[in-house]
């Protein structure tokens, strides 16, 4: 038990995160039976129909591909002691500067896609620049800018689809007959699922996060900053050059998340009266993965899974996908609430008490 | 009749036994000093007694009745009271409601100030303590804040009070201050455990003494009968020499040359004063000063951690006045900051992430984009045993090292640059005797080597005892000069209360 428990401790944020995954998923399954479902039943269908069959498989991890480049999006923010709350309109531009680049500039097909992509982060990159910038020079919190930013990049694709991508219709047409990030042979293997190519971007990116923070001496100023500012100035580092970095670094993987959406699945553009929610999806991916490169693809592929399998959910089981809402919703309270450390505290108590008494 | 016992108590953390075994027997109204080198484990024994850690092994007896003491709300009901070396007040509230904070007393769920201020004053006055109820954290020095966390403890009825290091963040006439302080708590009835690395303080203030060396009792004595040089070499397990030899320095030229400096603060106030100053290769000045006189502006416009509205700061001839720290740095200054936690540390950063902290950029720290930690570590390695920090692991968060061996990391750090100006701000402050011994001979030693270094300290025996020249800061500006060895202690105390300016005034 001791030994058990050290370990447990120096792993707390697996901890605080696989213990409020269990207590998110008993929430629900108390609602379900309130309102008079086996969940027993629903949780099977879920994690079977989002995982059993190669085409569910293929498109739970399209579902997990954005999650994980938002939410190392607002990780990578994070370390440096930045909420980049902003993740929604750098996925907005991002998704707007990639259609752009694959539809208006006439590129040879392959490096249409390759520039279309990093045009795509470097939009995102642009649009975190703007907060950053802010909270450097100004001392504007870049959570105001960053919401206003939302809106700016909302508003803007909206009208650059209506006057000029979509010609006056609410939506644009196709890119092409199939999405470019999208590969025949991977698809197949997925049994025909949508599944493309920006898993590996998201991959791609997960291994920068961490080889940027832990292997650069960028990531070693980014983490001073965002652990003690005071201190980095002392040491000669710019903390107002690492807040800028870090938020267009933050926007840049935002922007990708956009560009491989558009490119990998959807394949066009539409007019939205509302944020999409993918930029909160990545606060509670960053935040269940404890900002760690690792723990964000974890955590999204949970919310993966719980999204895509509580989708066949509803009809396996007949159980409504709001369960599901409140179970990914419960797991980030219990997560935000640090639930676990005061469990694990307990357990503690406990046993100093056997000991003396 | 013995109000505090611990017997047997164990306590580990990843990779070391910060109490092994420990026992310890605390009489009723007697004030006790716990003696130990930096991370012997004194700290870390106290938030045992207190509640903060649960001990592996061993019992806690209050008042010779066995007792589970499970967090600090527990300790307070038992009548224990700790004053942490880090104040625990929120400075836009009151003394009043900063005392009633987490023991409000209401009736009928109305907070009745007043009564409580009534009390409060109550308890000031019986102690001497001399607070003001009503006055705001903000506005109140830290010697008074302190007395606002001791009356917090008695204010929830603590019996026993123990202090962590209490008088490392205070003045010599605060220091004075808070021991007849503690005096009128024990003629009180109170019993006070008294954590500190001050010698002279335990002849001063206390009954007995146990001493802790690496985790373990050594023995507990009566100070009656002792002096300094046995409690020291029964801390340390060796003779500690508190002389240091140092031969007459030999100058070379200036290295720092201060001249018609002018600092404000936000509000225009001056807070330096057009001061002039040098400092020359293989000397040691000291500034000498009453807290808050300058000191800290002085040093930050040197490290360029603030800007200067006036005047000229050269090292080597050059002038480096509202430079970026980075480009002072690599000119050649060292420098060991008062506050370690907040300037000096990145906390969380592990002990060799912070041995690094202002050349991680530079080879063979770093290749081209990426940091090689390979590096990194065997340096640490070579300064932490060059420099006896002790710390489990060069991967442990600096966090985790008692409060000396994080100083003992900065200094290691800041010397072995071997910069041309070390300036060092409160270089001992918190550390044991051993590593006092240690760090003085260190800045001997850098002067000895011809570099320059200028200390900063409150201590004036250190300042007597390091220095070649001691300059005077009072209200921002220098107003004299002390040769330290014609000067004596009151000499200095008096120059520092600024008489030296009413002199040349009449
Ligand atoms: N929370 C912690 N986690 C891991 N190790 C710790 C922790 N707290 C203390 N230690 C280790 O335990 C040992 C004892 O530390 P402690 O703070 O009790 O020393 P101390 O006697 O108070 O020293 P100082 O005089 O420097 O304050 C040290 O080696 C320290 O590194
Ligand atoms: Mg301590």
């Amino acid at each position: 038990m001791q030994s058990l428990l050290a370990r447990l401790n120096k792993y707390s944020g697996a901890t605080t995160a696989i213990i409020s995954i269990l207590l998110g998923m008993v929430v629900g399954a108390i609602m379900m039976l309130a309102a008079g479902y086996n969940p027993v039943a629903a949780y099977n269908a879920l994690f079977v129909s989002a995982l059993f069959q190669p085409y569910d498989l293929g498109e739970t991890i399209r579902t997990i591909t954005p999650l994980i480049l938002t939410g190392l999006a607002v990780a990578i923010a994070f370390r440096t002691g930045l909420f980049n709350i902003g993740v929604e309109g750098q996925f907005i531009v991002g998704q707007l500067v990639a259609f752009i680049v694959a539809t208006q500039l006439g590129l040879p097909p392959v490096i249409q896609v390759i520039v279309a992509v990093i045009m795509g982060g470097l939009a995102g990159a642009l649009w975190g620049l703007v907060p950053g910038f802010l909270k450097a020079s100004r001392g504007v919190h870049e959570v105001i800018v960053s919401i206003m930013m939302n809106f700016i990049a909302l508003y803007l694709s909206n009208y650059l689809i209506r006057t000029w991508l979509a010609k006056g219709a609410d939506s644009t047409p196709k890119i092409a007959d199939s999405p470019p990030l999208k590969v025949d042979v991977l698809s197949q293997i997925f049994g025909g699922s949508r599944i493309h190519l920006g898993i590996f971007i998201a991959l791609l990116g997960v291994f920068v996060m961490y080889y940027l923070l832990y292997r650069t001496k960028l990531g070693y100023e980014l983490r001073a900053v965002g652990y003690n500012p005071r201190a980095s100035e002392y040491a000669g580092m710019s903390v107002k050059r690492n807040i800028i970095l870090s938020m267009m670094i933050s926007g840049s993987f935002a922007g990708l998340a956009g560009a491989s959406e558009v490119l990998g699945t959807s394949g066009y553009l539409s007019i939205e009266a509302a944020f999409t929610g993918i930029g909160f999806d990545g606060i509670a991916v960053a935040l269940l993965g404890g900002n760690t490169p690792l723990g964000v693809i974890f955590a999204a592929s949970l919310f993966g899974v719980l999204n895509y399998g509580g989708g066949n959910m509803q009809f396996e089981a007949d159980v409504p996908f709001e369960v599901i809402r409140v179970v990914v919703a419960a797991i980030i309270l219990f997560v935000a609430a640090n639930i676990s450390t005061k469990i694990v505290g307990r357990f503690r108590k406990q046993k100093g008490v056997k000991k003396h008494g | 009749m013995n109000v505090v016992e611990m017997i047997g108590i164990t306590k580990r953390f990843p990779g070391i036994v910060a109490n092994d075994n420990i026992n310890l027997a605390i009489k009723k109204g007697e004030i006790h000093a716990l003696l130990g080198e930096n991370g012997a484990g004194k700290s870390t024994l106290m938030n045992v007694l207190f509640g903060l850690y649960q001990p592996e092994e061993g019992e806690i007896r209050i008042n010779e009745k066995k007792v589970m003491i499970t967090g600090p709300t527990m300790a307070n009901e038992l009548g224990i009271g700790m004053v942490h070396q880090h104040f625990m007040l929120v400075q836009p509230f009151t003394v009043t409601e900063n005392i009633i904070l987490g023991d409000e007393r209401s009736k009928g769920g109305i907070l009745d100030i007043k009564q409580a201020e009534k009390e409060i004053q109550k308890l000031s006055d019986q102690y001497g303590l001399k607070v003001d109820p009503s006055a705001k954290i903000s506005d109140i020095s830290v010697g008074m804040q302190q007395r606002v966390e001791i009356l917090k403890t008695l204010y929830r009825g603590a019996e026993t009070l123990i202090f962590d290091e209490p008088t490392a963040v205070l003045t010599p006439q605060e220091i004075d201050e808070l021991i007849s302080i503690m005096k009128n708590l024990v003629k009180e009835g109170k019993t006070i455990i008294f954590i500190t690395h001050k010698l002279k303080e335990i002849m001063r203030t206390c009954d007995r003494v146990t001493v802790i060396r690496r985790g373990k009792v050594i023995d507990t004595v009566d100070v009656a009968g002792n002096d300094e040089n046995t409690l020291a070499s029964l801390m340390v397990g060796r003779k500690v020499s508190f002389s240091i030899d140092k031969e007459d320095a030999e100058t070379g030229e200036t290295i720092l040359d201060i001249q018609n400096l002018v600092m404000e603060k936000g509000n225009g106030v001056k807070v330096i004063n057009g001061l002039n100053m040098e400092v020359k290769a293989g000397e040691i000045v000291g500034l000498a000063g009453v807290d808050g006189n300058g000191q800290s502006e002085l040093i930050e416009a040197i490290t360029g951690l603030q800007s200067i509205k006036s005047g000229h700061i050269k090292l080597n001839k050059q002038d480096i006045a509202n430079q970026r720290p980075r480009k002072i740095t690599e000119s050649g200054v060292g420098h060991i900051p008062e506050d370690r936690q907040k300037r000096g540390l990145v906390l969380d950063f592990t002990v060799s992430e912070n041995m690094v902290l202002q050349t991680y950029y530079q080879p063979p720290f770093t290749k081209g984009m990426s940091i090689q930690f390979n590096e990194i570590d065997q340096f640490a390695k070579r300064l932490i045993e060059e420099y006896d920090v002790r710390t489990p692991s060069i991967d442990t968060p600096i966090r985790a090292l008692s409060g000396g061996n994080q100083q003992k990391a900065i200094i290691a750090r800041e010397v072995d640059r071997e910069p041309t100006l070390l300036i060092a701000a409160q270089p001992t402050r918190g550390l044991d005797v051993g590593a006092i011994e240690f760090i003085h001979r260190k800045l001997v030693e850098q002067r000895d080597n011809g570099k320059a270094v200028l200390l900063v300290s409150l201590e004036l025996d250190e300042i007597l005892k390091l220095s070649d020249r001691i300059a005077v800061i009072y209200e921002g500006v220098i107003v004299g000069w002390v040769d330290p060895q014609n000067a004596t202690e009151e000499e200095l105390g008096l120059l520092m209360a600024g008489s030296a300016l009413e002199k040349e005034a009449n």
